[in-house]
């Protein structure tokens, strides 16, 4: 379909600026494996100190590149799917917010003046700016999401007997979910750390502030993941050639990720004090019902690919997957698309192993964890976001793709790089590695008395990975850049892949509305998250005062 | 609808979950493998020491500031049995015995507490594993199991 001028330039301003970032952040993404792995023993290189480095890391990559693309994709989607355009001053004013706030958090960390890491927990503490400039940008995903509802509640009442697209309902239950979580996070960041920050409040609930965190943490990798299940329901079974298998499979899973995606983020905190046992393992149980709409994807998405990979004409027990089409210019979405899938099994499975209770504390914080996460959210997030940031970049300025063939094997050299990554890292996780930690300084210093030979191997199976990685990034940068900067050669559109469904899909209507599911949302968050919070205000002795990461002594206040 | 083998999948799926939740009551009730413990904070736990019990328990009180942990080596015989209870006096550091399923937080204004059994003698590496500043790579501690005489 056609969009407006100002449509399409809002949406590709939203795949550039982070896209731009990437450059840094990835480039940070190289330098932490190289510290890591005792190649260098230095504190900072170029002037920017490895912690400094993994904040623009992980707040680049997990938290700046995620949100713009949802939004992004998210204006796509509803304007393709609905054939509606969002307001126009809505989309101006979130665009805006989300700029200008990542501009000031991206200034703070560059001063060195937020090198706390993209959790931020206090009472490490970080310039104000740093807080304002995060809570700008998720502000300004929500004027979007709130732009979107009004026009998904004027189609609705046009069409009321009509089956919500599937794309629809899952950016929406996708939105929904982020503005729940991130209301937790604005809080503790806007109520709590902005005043202590700016030396108005003296003390801050340690406890109550990680727990606030962990409400919108977990949630956040359901955020991240979303937009790529949408891909793999709507477009990966056209992309391979077939249909989709059930797409009533697709709203059942998106409709529990919007029940369980929040109340399960007390996983995150096992290891700490002043929350009780009791609201622990009973999240940790929710934690496998979220897994469930996983594995309901997980078969969905491989019978609809076998479907396809049989029409075809391939035969054979397991034997069709060689007919799916890899390593295809034309369908390099499908690229992206699989091997995002393929690392997510692991990804998963790993995430079972981290959310099962006590056996968490085998691997609690240590290396195993980037491990895990670099194969979700630099898997299946990671790879479709890429994807489909080239994809939408193509048909919004109407040009070619720079160098196709280098743009096809991206994902597969990525993959190849993270399954070595982190399978470096979760071997050095088991044998107790801690995660961010420039280890290069003492435990991969031969000089040094702290030298623990024991993380040589598994550190350099990191860098050997996290190298590979790089390199399909750089690629990736080529392409991306080399398509931006060349001349437009058709008319601009948004023309997404559609997938047909194998079976006739009724509309059924429960799974077509949101305000059921909503109530029990509400009431399942309620019942998990009231006894955390009340743990953490209750057993909590004392509150703490602001420390600057260089400095063991508290900050003093002014007054 | 959903076709037959989609039903199928949802209850597999069930099921599987089912197997791995008993698994989990199963290392709970046998195994006696446990989260921290929840434990009302006070003062006492801010002073770091070692305290023996009886002849084969001890209660290691530790504390973690920017950055080091104290005790920074305790001594320990063979065959102990530790209550390890870890705060912290600044910001959040981590607390995780090399080789021990130890894996704690050390968090301002409150205590964690764990119980671990030392059988084999052995240096014990204690790492700080949660970014707790620029000092944080240094930061770690000894237990040192069956050293003979203090």
């Amino acid at each position: 379909m056609q969009v407006s001028r100002f449509l399409r330039n809002t949406i590709l301003v939203e795949l550039f600026v982070p896209i731009l970032l990437l450059t840094v952040g990835i480039y940070h993404g190289l330098m932490q494996v190289i510290y890591r792995a005792g190649v260098i023993h230095q504190a900072s290189v170029a002037k920017l100190d490895y912690y400094q480095g993994l904040t623009l890391h992980g707040v680049i990559n997990a938290v700046v590149l995620t949100t713009f693309f949802a939004v992004a994709f998210g204006h796509a989607t509803i304007a393709f799917y609905l054939k509606r355009e969002p307001n126009k001053k809505a989309t101006a004013l979130s665009m805006w917010l989300m700029v200008i706030g990542t501009l000031l958090a991206a200034a703070a960390m560059l001063a060195g003046k937020a090198s706390v890491l993209y959790t931020f927990y206090p009472p490490l503490k970080a310039h104000p700016a740093f807080y304002i400039g995060t809570a700008m940008l998720i502000i300004g995903s929500w004027v979007a999401f709130f732009d979107w509802v009004t026009i998904y509640l004027e189609w609705k009442k046009e069409n009321r007997e009509t089956n919500t697209p599937l794309a629809v309902i899952g950016t929406l239950v996708n939105f929904t979910i982020w503005f729940v979580c991130t209301t937790a996070v604005a809080y503790e960041v806007l109520v709590l750390l902005v005043p202590w920050s700016l030396g108005l409040t003296p003390t801050v609930n340690v406890p109550l502030a990680r727990t606030l965190f962990w409400f919108f943490g977990h949630a956040l990798v359901y955020f991240w993941l979303l937009p790529s299940y949408i891909m793999f329901y709507t477009m990966l079974p056209k992309l391979a050639g077939g249909k989709l298998y059930s797409a009533t499979a697709g709203r059942i899973a998106f409709f529990l990720f919007l029940l369980l995606s929040i109340p399960i983020g007390v996983h995150h905190q096992f290891g700490d004090p002043s929350i009780g046992r009791g609201v622990k393992l009973s999240q940790s149980l929710l934690t496998f019902g979220v897994a469930l709409p996983s594995f309901i994807t997980a078969f969905t998405l491989a019978a609809s690919l076998e479907y396809a990979a049989r029409k075809r004409g391939a035969k054979g027990l397991y034997s069709w997957i060689w007919k799916l089409p890899f390593f295809r210019r034309d369908v390099f979405l499908f690229g992206y698309l699989i091997n995002g899938l393929i690392l997510f099994i692991f990804g998963g499975l790993t995430g079972l192993v981290l959310a099962s209770y006590s056996l968490n504390n085998v691997v609690h914080n240590t290396a195993f964890i980037p491990g895990h996460f670099h194969m979700t959210v630099a898997g299946p997030v990671f790879l479709a976001i890429l994807g489909m940031s080239i994809f939408l970049l193509q048909q919004l300025s109407g040009k070619k793709i720079y160098l196709p063939t280098l743009n096809a094997i991206v994902p597969y050299l990525w993959t190849v790089g993270v399954i070595i990554f982190s399978g470096g890292l979760m071997w050095g996780g088991l044998m107790g590695e801690p995660r961010r930690t420039n280890m290069g300084l003492t435990y991969l210093n031969p000089a040094s008395e702290q030298y623990h030979p024991y993380w040589v191997i598994s550190s350099m199976l990191g860098l050997a990975g996290g190298g590979i990685m790089f390199v399909a990034g750089f690629l990736y940068f080529i392409s991306f850049f080399g398509t931006l900067f060349s001349k437009r050669t058709m008319e601009p559109v948004i023309d997404l892949p559609v997938s047909d469904t194998l079976h006739e899909e009724k509309r059924i209507p429960i799974f077509d509305t949101f305000k059921p599911w909503l109530a029990v949302m509400a009431l399942i968050i309620f019942l998990s998250y009231l006894p955390a919070i009340s743990d953490a205000l209750n057993n909590t002795g004392k509150k703490a005062p602001p420390y600057l990461p260089a400095d063991p002594t508290p900050v003093v206040q002014k007054k | 609808m959903i076709d037959v083998f989609e039903k199928r999948v949802i209850v597999t799926a069930i099921l599987v979950m089912g197997l791995f939740i008993l698994a989990i009551f199963y290392a709970m009730g046998a195994r006696k493998a446990d989260v921290t413990e929840c434990l009302p904070y006070d003062k006492t736990y801010e002073t770091a020491r070692v305290e023996q019990l009886d002849k084969s328990t001890y209660q290691i009180f530790y504390v973690a500031r920017m950055w080091n942990f104290e005790p920074s080596v305790a001594y320990i015989p063979v065959g102990s049995e530790v209550d390890l209870f870890v705060t912290s006096n600044d910001v959040v550091h981590g607390f995780n015995i090399y080789n021990k399923n130890v894996n704690l937080m050390a968090v301002p204004g409150g205590v964690t507490k764990t119980t671990v059994k030392f059988d084999e003698p052995g240096v014990y590496k204690v790492v700080c594993h949660e970014y707790c500043g620029a000092g944080h790579q240094n930061m770690q501690a000894e237990i040192i199991v069956n050293y003979p005489k203090k």
